[in-house]
């Protein structure tokens, strides 16, 4: 009943013990959710104005960490490149998966879906950190994948083009976030109404002038968040730049995590962290402007 | 003799949205009573009121005498089947129709035993160990009756319970209610959008509009007599025609078309005055007068404009002289008698006592 | 469509390649992680249990790892709950906000929790670990809750309630059992998610090391590799394990009330 109401835009008035019920229901994971992640975020941004020496904070604000943020170079590399790769991946990640939620959507019988998705989720489950550990593995100077292809005798030398470098950051990110990519893709791909597909051909496009005119456009909402949930957390990925990435595949949060952990550092820790985060902020940003045509219309 | 529910201005807001118009009704004990409206009109909210789910912002509701306010759904002497059955899935059947009776004070197998009578009262015998969701939807809607009956409610309420169900099983239903409900004597309310269907079941139906009761009366009643266009047109199909009241003690009118006419006090509103109006006349109380047939005294010239051929009847649009609009004629397609052609004269008989006057 | 379904299963291997690598590596006999392989040994299985630091690691895990699930699960009810049943002001907004800790950065999540307990004098350890992770592991058991709570059909409470139950007997006889295979599929995955979390592990530990975190100090040591290898395919077949488990219950959830399968967790 108030389902249908609340559609119809319920005046307030009637809401009213509904809104103190769900009030006090929500109340204990959004005060969770305040205390734990926006007070310290809003800490995080107050101490990126302090200077710190060894233990104790200068409370007095200052510019200067920013400052020094913006303009030493090893701090602006470490940014663009984390953007650069983050990028990267989130392009490989998405090229890839696409055709995967699109067989998975429309080529498999609705009863085999969930077990496909099911296989494509298991591995996202399983240790993180083993996984990444498993790509230095495979793909070392004597790792698997060289030592493997020297036995077949397809090569002489270890190829070494392949770790402790921005391209294995690349690979092991994108074999990483996988199922992030897929399923929102899927979901988007899901909700097509089949028969817009007939209409298409039925007014005489063909199968795959009816992709680029129908199915990519009405799928876009799904990519546009799959690009976001793989771009944004891959930014401040700090496991696998650290394992495979070498000294030329290290990222922003290597960075956050030395001036937090190693150079006791935190004011200027959280000013990278700020300015990661607000970069990350602004390209999503224009990121969902660029594609508002697509994201338009009846949710 | 005192009514079993008593509802006495009863209105229901939804912050500026006026849900129940100050509605007041009487039911009686073994009554089988329909609420008929289209959707929004206040049905299912007020059948809710009944059951206890919505509280009214003012009025009162006693039922059996007593006074219902501040007594929850729980308490309250009303069993309801949902329009979408709720059949717990987790339950089998005969867990849900015993799921009334935890707290009663009866021993296991007494309650074992009203589960199976109950179960067999719905063509259910035998059922008891299926589970909830393997149940067809007719099944479903059974057990949702054989579970609400279980208790022995003082009133049953029925929310547009045979809406999911196909056509056929649906007019099955429709009479196994009806015997069910005289075999139990229990007092039943039901929540249809189908018109047919609260004639069909109905021992009294309230018409309902915009949160407010605009007839409540027997089937015959609401049919042949009803109080507005509105409820005219929703019951059925109904002819409008412009109409000139010339004389409102008597009532005599002009009506276009058919001509001066002179009909009963029953057939025209208390509060009919001298002037404009519109009457109402059903399609099947009109006929057309084939060849051979005898004259009436009463005809009125008109073309077939279009017809529509429904095996056992036949619905013609005539268009009668000196009227905008054409008329629905339906024409039994008894033996003998053809079907006519667009654009064939007809001679349009009808009767006085058929015409229904509208003041609004 | 044929290589279309060729490019799919290659796209299976490759996200299976990895993992594939762990057995065959645990069970090989060498130190070096590397082709051709030499013998089967059962050794580097049998070393495990023999590292106290290791046995003290899991431990630790275990004891967050339930915690975090416990608590994540209660707070994903309540949002949950709060979503399906009933309209509230700034409903969207809010319910949006809760889910963020889904898509920031961990590193941003732990350096600023870090930050904040620091200041507030708390130790470092496992209550700090269970802050951080069950703020993570709540949008997740709040997305496998949601759905049961959505498919919940209103009238079957009313239901109970108009047959003579009270609000709580009814959240008890019907409510509880038609979402529990969803509680206990947020409560697995909950689990399994806080067993594998290194980042914010890593900075809130403190001195008594989570398993990742000391996978992750045993990285540096080649000769450890083997071990690590052995431990990682104990870990995964365990994960694979809870995860088949949270995949029957969401299943036989969706079967109990009735409905369509319509996809994976997420």
């Amino acid at each position: 009943m108030l389902s249908r109401l609340a559609g119809m835009d319920a005046p307030l008035a009637i809401l009213n013990t509904e809104n103190k019920k769900g009030l006090a229901l929500i109340s204990a994971p959004l005060g969770y959710v305040i205390a734990m992640l926006a007070v310290p975020l809003a800490a995080i941004l107050l101490i990126s104005f302090w200077t710190q020496d060894f233990q104790t904070f200068d409370t007095t604000p200052t510019l200067n960490n920013y400052r020094e943020a913006v303009t030493d170079p090893l701090y602006r590399e470490l940014l663009f490149r984390s953007i650069r790769i983050a990028g990267l991946v989130t392009l490989v990640t998405v090229l890839l998966a696409f055709p995967i939620a699109y067989f998975i959507s429309f080529h498999v019988a609705p009863s085999r879906k969930s077990l496909w998705l099911f296989l494509i989720t298991i591995p996202f489950w399983t240790s993180y950190l083993i996984r990444v550990f498993l790509w230095k593995v495979i793909l070392g100077f004597n790792g698997v994948l060289n030592s493997g292809l020297q036995t077949v005798g397809i090569i002489d030398e270890p190829l070494t083009f392949i770790l402790y470098n921005a391209n294995a950051v690349v690979i092991t990110l994108a074999h990483a976030f996988a199922p992030f990519a897929i399923l929102p893709i899927f979901v988007a791909l899901e909700k097509i109404d089949r028969s817009l597909l007939e209409a298409s051909q039925d007014l005489g496009e063909s199968k795959l002038s009816t992709f680029f005119r129908v199915t990519l456009p009405l799928a876009m909402p799904g990519v546009v968040a799959a690009v976001l949930i793989v771009f944004i957390p891959t930014i401040g990925d700090y496991v696998t730049p650290r394992l495979v990435g070498g000294p030329d595949g290290l990222m922003i949060a290597n960075m956050i995590q030395v001036q937090f952990l190693r150079l006791n550092n935190a004011p200027m820790g959280a000013t990278l962290a700020v300015i990661a985060m607000v970069s990350v902020s602004l390209i999503a940003l224009l990121f969902v402007a660029l594609n508002r045509r697509y994201l338009r219309g009846p949710r | 003799m005192t009514a079993l529910i008593d509802l006495k201005n009863v209105n229901k807001y939804y912050g500026d949205y006026h849900a129940l118009r100050d509605v007041s009704l009487e039911i009686a004990q073994g009554e089988f009573f329909s609420l008929l409206g289209p959707s929004g009109c206040g049905k299912t909210t007020l059948l809710r009121t009944i059951a206890g789910f919505e509280d009214p912002s003012d009025g009162t509701l006693h039922i059996a005498g007593a006074d219902m306010n501040g007594v929850p759904a729980n308490a309250r002497p009303t069993n309801m089947v949902f329009q979408s059955y709720a059949i717990f899935p987790h339950l089998t059947v005969a867990e849900n129709v015993g799921f009334g009776l935890r707290k009663s004070p009866s021993s296991k197998t007494d309650k074992m035993k009203s589960v199976e009578e109950a179960l067999e009262m719905v063509g259910l015998k035998g059922f008891g160990g299926r589970a909830a969701h393997a149940l067809s939807g007719g099944q479903r809607q059974r057990v949702a009756l054989a579970r609400a009956l279980i208790l022995k409610p003082k009133v049953l309420l029925l929310d547009e319970p045979l809406s999911a169900l196909d056509k056929k099983l649906r007019e099955q239903m429709q009479s196994e209610l009806r015997r069910l409900q005289r075999q139990v004597g229990i007092t039943f309310i039901l929540v249809t959008h189908d018109q047919e269907e609260a004639l069909i079941m109905s021992d009294r139906v309230a018409v309902m509009f915009e949160g407010e009761i605009a007839q409540l009366a027997d089937p015959q009643t609401l049919y042949k007599r009803p109080l507005s266009r509105k409820v005219g047109d929703f019951i059925g199909v109904m002819n409008f025609l412009p109409a000139a009241v010339r004389n409102a003690t008597a009532i005599e009118l002009d009506v276009a078309g058919l001509g001066p006419v002179t009909i009963a006090p029953d057939q025209a509103p208390s509060t009919a005055k001298t002037g404009p109006a519109e009457v109402g006349i059903r399609p099947e109380m009109m006929s057309i007068l084939f060849e051979g047939e005898p004259d009436r005294e009463t005809i009125a010239e008109g073309i077939i404009k279009d017809r529509a051929y429904y095996g056992d009847m036949t619905y013609y649009d005539v268009h009668l002289k000196n009227v905008d609009q054409p008329i629905t004629i339906s024409m039994k397609n008894i033996i003998g008698r053809p079907v006519l052609d667009i654009g064939d004269t007809a001679r349009v008989s009808w009767d006085a006592r058929s015409l229904v006057l509208f003041s609004d | 469509m044929k290589s279309l379904r060729t490019y799919a299963i290659l796209y299976l291997i490759f996200l299976y390649a990895p993992i594939a690598l762990l057995p065959i590596f645990a069970f090989n006999d060498a130190t070096i992680i590397a082709f051709p392989l030499s013998g089967f040994t059962t050794q580097w299985f049998t070393e495990l249990p023999q590292i106290p630091a290791l046995i003290d690691s899991v431990k630790n895990s275990l004891y967050i790892a339930v915690i975090t699930a416990i608590l994540s699960t209660l707070l994903g009810i309540c949002a949950a709950r709060a979503a399906a049943k009933y309209t509230f002001r700034f409903k969207r907004p809010i319910m949006g906000f809760i889910m963020v800790p889904l898509v920031l950065p961990e590193i941003i999540v732990a350096v600023s929790l870090l930050v904040i307990l620091l200041q507030l004098g708390l130790s470092l350890g496992a209550g700090t670990v269970i802050m951080g992770h069950v703020l993570i592991c709540t949008p997740f058991c709040i997305a496998i809750l949601n759905s049961a709570f959505q498919n919940l059909d209103p009238a079957m409470e009313e239901a109970a309630i108009d047959l003579g139950e009270t609000p709580w007997s009814t959240f008890r006889l019907v409510t509880l059992p038609l979402v529990s295979p969803a509680i206990i599929s947020a409560l697995l995955i909950s689990f399994t998610i806080s067993l594998d979390e290194f980042i914010i592990a890593f900075f809130l530990t403190g001195t008594e090391p989570t398993l990742p975190v000391y996978l992750w100090s045993q990285l540096r040591f080649p000769a450890r590799i083997p071990v690590v290898m052995a431990l990682g395919t104990i870990l995964v077949a365990g994960s694979i394990l809870l995860l088949i488990l949270a995949e029957m219950m969401r299943r036989r959830g969706l079967r109990r009330a009735g409905l369509q399968d319509k996809g994976g967790f997420l």
